[in-house]
């Protein structure tokens, strides 16, 4: 039986990290790891009398995104009061926008399965961020909430996509490839912690439409979404309805929980922020603007395509992620084999990565050390499966490979009288498997696998293959003859 | 000293012919004696004040330069941000909180060498007529001590009337200057809307207020209005007129002045003799070369509703910070931060507080938006228009401040709805966005009756010109309560 159809839509919200002050006030917008409350001022605290004054620049970025993102630019742009009552909110309002968004009717491509999917930007704008509650210990059981209003303030933009995402994964696919568009832009920097949080709705064929708040990162969307959507299909397979309601992801225990039921929806009461003038975006303002636009991950791919004659697919991965494509060009300007480089980024480098899941930024790898390791595959100075040996190795510890070769001796076998006094040493040693060998030419392979041990993968394992094959030949002769 | 105006204070103090330490103490000594009875003040702030007078003493004997206001003592409305200095708006929510910064008004009125006395009574959060919604309660208007001075700045006009301070601040959302400016007998200008920096006025309804200048003669009121006007890189609404406001333009020359007189503002509720004074006034300006003619404004009819629609749409809103988490009164309450906050609003905000931040949260909600908000914005715009179009063909609208003379204290307290209607007016005013003075223009049974000018966007000199010869013929500003 089909499944019936699922649709998503995400709210994502992404910090403006290029800003160096906050979106209403002159404050430093840089809060991470700073003392708690000193990057306040009377704006973001929202004591009586302040005033927001509009940051000029967060609006060229808000402009800037809704570009990339194919929206239409609004040539006025209003900000609006969003009202309610919470902890973490100094006015106990958010200025944020409503009608007239920096942009509407957006769109982003995805690769889904090897087909280009459209999806369907509603809008872009621009809000401030609340302060930051801090608890002791777990939200349950502090006895007090703290608050800092260091981030109160800092430039928002709010990312509305259309429900046309169907299913987690794609709402994966989808924050990364939003995630590399802004990076692009250079006005996002999501490596920041809490720099992109995500709230999104989701609807089985059938049931109401249920948000998800509280989604941290764009690692947790596949998750969160995953766990609810499970939780919405039990439901109907239980015959039970799916009410409208507002639930929160619990990361911890990896559940969505109830928040608040559809009688419980908040009244936002938006109206037009009195104390802010309407902004016009001029067409002149909006082409300069679109003039300053870099290539963006779409047209990088083309590029890395044709520039590097790199394989389609292997650009698509590069460019999901800017400090990935970066560090690919970087390696490859060094490198003798670009082709070669690309297979190493994509296929070798980002498991490694993986495994110790860890973000390039976070690894210790450079570029050089890159380009080195390919380089040395290519003079055959090293085997690729000691080259994958030490990319392990120098991704947490930033070791110069040229150097760990020596140190480690990490040399590929060119001597053959070493190279098969190893595979004389295997076949002496690995009786059964030799023999199976003379049966199933498959059990060559863990034969190779043997010498590639024994001399600490030093070796070329089609060359061990050969000569395996060669002398399991022999034998299988000697055999029959004897 | 206390009968000087400000001008005179400032030249005086700036040549050395009297001590700017002596003038404040003069001021103070004043204060100490009727304001036992008047209560216009809720705080006086004398240390600073002398040490300020101090300071221009020791420039005056080193000669050096001193700027307008050297040595004038200023009364402020106790919703004007002083640095370190407690402000309340009259209300037990902001008990004990001291900004850590100063308003626009009060830089620029410290940059020009004045004294800020000490802060006003005042209505709650601006919010009434009569300035009793105070947590300090009524100030008595000093012509008549069980009648209300008006409001919300009432205690800046009884300071002014009382002779307790030659100058003062108010702020003006609905009428808040005009009003008690009227029902006192002094001079009270509300600026072009933008005109005035907003930055540091603890908010009310922020679409439609304005701080500005109170004092007894017209010259003083423009005094303090050309130090206090001009952009302010801080809020964000304040615009640089087409041609900064200019003192020497006001020489009170009427000849020529067209005068268009609303019939829509002698409506109903207008007392008969206010009107009657008014008119005088009007003929007076006649005979000195003006030429008025009564013209019909029908869209006033429905500025009282909008103004209210907007104003506690926007105070719903406004006063939603006051929650006692980091600044102000903290009701004493157990349990979670919803109830905390509930508990510190009930006992913090008076009864008018409540009952505009329920009505405009009502008028804001799902549902009710397209009825109430939007239609008054609509409303508003109309307003504008019509007061536009009237300014192209006339260059001031004359209309009495205030439908009445002041009325006695308790008297509309229990019925909020007349209160509103005191307001008739001169909120279109404020919706309008342009400004307007009220201009003493004459006494029923020693009560005191105001006429309203108002004029083109940012041309205040225009309306104080016509204020001047009003002011001039009368001589009103040389009558003085008897207080004391």
């Amino acid at each position: 039986m089909e499944e019936p159809e699922v649709k998503i839509g995400l709210e994502v919200h992404c910090q403006v990290t290029s800003l160096k002050t906050k979106l209403f006030c002159s404050c430093p917008a840089d809060y991470r790891g700073k003392q708690p409350n000193t990057h306040v001022c009377p704006t973001c605290l929202g004591l009586p009398g302040s005033l927001p004054v509009v940051n000029k620049k967060a609006v060229e970025e808000a402009v800037k995104v809704a570009l990339a993102l194919n929206c239409q630019v609004a040539n006025r742009i209003v900000f609006y009061r969003k009202n309610y009552f919470y902890p973490d909110l100094p006015k106990n309002f958010q200025i944020s926008q409503y009608d007239y968004p920096v942009g509407v009717n957006g769109k982003v491509y995805l690769d889904v399965g090897g087909r280009k999917k459209e999806i369907r930007i509603r809008r872009v704008h621009l809000e401030e961020d609340p302060g930051k509650l801090v608890y002791k210990g777990s939200i349950t059981e502090s006895p007090y909430t703290l608050v800092d209003y260091n981030r109160a303030g800092v430039a928002l933009i709010e990312i509305v996509t259309e429900p046309d995402l169907s299913s987690p994964k794609e709402a994966r696919l989808f924050l990364q490839r939003l995630r590399s568009i802004l990076e692009h832009l250079g006005v996002f920097d999501g490596s920041l912690e809490g720099a992109m949080r995500c709230d999104s709705n989701i609807s089985v064929a059938g049931g109401a439409r249920i948000e998800v708040k509280n989604i941290s990162s764009f690692k947790e969307v596949e998750r969160a979404l995953t766990f609810e959507l499970l939780r919405q299909r039990n439901l109907m397979k239980m015959g039970r309805k799916i009410e409208r309601e507002t639930r929160h992801w619990d990361e911890v225990r990896g559940v969505t929980v109830t928040l608040r039921v559809k009688e419980e929806e908040m009244d936002y009461r938006y109206f037009p922020e009195p104390d802010l003038v309407p902004i016009e975006l001029t067409p002149e303002f909006i082409d300069a603007v679109k003039r300053t636009l870099p290539e963006l991950p779409d047209a990088r791919k083309d590029r890395l395509t044709r520039q590097y004659g790199i394989a389609e697919a292997e650009a698509a991965v590069l460019v999901s992620s800017k400090p990935l494509a970066d560090f690919f060009e970087e390696a490859a300007s060094m490198c003798k084999d670009p082709v070669k480089a690309a297979k190493f980024v994509v296929h070798t480098l980002l498991g490694v990565l993986n495994y110790y899941g860890l973000d390039l930024p976070e690894s210790k790898i450079t570029p050089s050390h890159l380009a080195e390791l390919v380089n040395m595959v290519e003079e055959g100075v090293v085997t690729e499966k000691t080259a994958k040996y030490m990319l392990r190795d120098i991704v947490v510890s930033g070791r110069s490979p040229r150097r760990m070769v020596d140190e480690e001796g990490l040399q590929k076998i060119a001597d053959s009288a070493v190279l098969e006094e190893a595979v004389e040493r295997v076949l002496e040693e690995e009786k059964e498997d030799v023999e199976a060998a003379m049966k199933d030419e498959k059990v060559i392979h863990h034969l190779v696998g043997h010498v590639l041990k024994l001399t600490k993968m030093r070796t070329d394992p089609k060359m061990v293959y050969e000569m395996l094959k060669e002398r399991i030949e022999r034998l299988k002769t000697s055999y029959a003859s004897a | 000293m206390l009968r000087l105006r400000a001008v005179e204070l400032a030249r005086m103090v700036r040549e050395g012919e009297v001590k700017a330490e002596e003038v404040i103490e003069a001021f103070y000594e004043r204060v100490a004696k009727v304001d036992g009875k008047v209560r216009a003040f809720v705080r006086l702030i004398k240390e600073r004040a002398l040490e300020e007078a101090r300071r221009i003493d020791q420039t005056v004997a080193k000669r050096g330069r001193l700027g307008k206001l050297a040595g004038v003592p200023i009364a402020i409305k106790d919703n004007i941000c002083i640095k370190g200095v407690e402000v309340t708006c009259a209300s037990k929510i902001l008990a004990g909180y001291r900004p850590p910064y100063d308003a626009t008004v009060v830089a620029r009125i410290k940059a020009e060498d004045g004294i800020i006395m000490g802060l006003t009574n005042m209505d709650e959060f601006a919010m009434g007529s009569s300035t009793e919604n105070s947590a300090y309660g009524p100030t008595r208007n000093p012509w008549s001590l069980d009648r209300v001075p008006g409001g919300s700045s009432g205690g800046s006009a009884a300071a002014v009337a009382a002779r307790m301070a030659p100058l003062a601040l108010g702020s003006d959302t609905g009428g808040s200057i005009r009003c008690p400016a009227a029902f006192c007998s002094i001079v009270g200008l509300k600026p072009t809307y933008g005109h005035v920096s907003r930055y540091g006025l603890i908010a009310y309804a922020c679409s439609l207020e304005q701080i500005g200048p109170m004092a007894r003669t017209v010259e003083d009121c423009a005094l303090l209005l050309s130090i206090i006007a001009g952009r302010d890189p801080k809020d964000s609404t304040t615009a640089n007129p087409p041609r900064p406001f200019n003192l020497s333009e006001v020489k009170g020359e009427v000849k020529g002045v067209r005068i268009a007189v609303p019939k829509e503002l002698f409506g109903e509720g207008t007392e008969p003799r206010v009107a009657e004074e008014v008119w005088k006034a009007i003929h007076l300006l006649e005979e000195l070369g003006a030429k008025y003619e009564e013209v019909s404004m029908p869209s006033l009819k429905y500025a009282l509703a909008a103004y209210y629609v907007i104003a506690m749409s926007e105070a719903s809103s406004n006063l939603a910070r006051y929650d006692g988490v980091r600044y102000g009164f903290r009701a004493n309450a157990e349990g979670d931060w919803s109830k905390v906050y509930s508990k510190t609003r009930e006992e913090g905000f008076g009864p008018e507080v409540k009952r505009r931040i329920i009505l405009g949260t009502f008028a804001l909600s799902a549902g009710y938006y397209g009825r109430y908000y939007l239609k008054a914005l609509k409303v508003r715009s109309l307003i504008r228009n019509e007061y536009l179009s009237m300014l192209k063909k006339f260059d001031v609208i004359i209309s009495p401040t205030m439908p009445t003379p002041p009325f006695e204290i308790g008297e509309k307290v229990e019925d909020p709805l007349s209160m509103y209607m005191m307001d008739v007016d001169t909120v279109p005013v404020n919706l309008a966005g342009v400004p307007a003075v009220s201009v003493p223009c004459g006494f029923i049974d020693g009560l005191p009756v105001g006429l309203q000018v108002a004029g083109r966007f940012f041309e205040e000199a225009a309306i104080l010109n016509v204020a001047l010869a009003i002011e001039t013929e009368l001589k009103l500003y040389s009558k003085e309560p008897e207080v004391a």
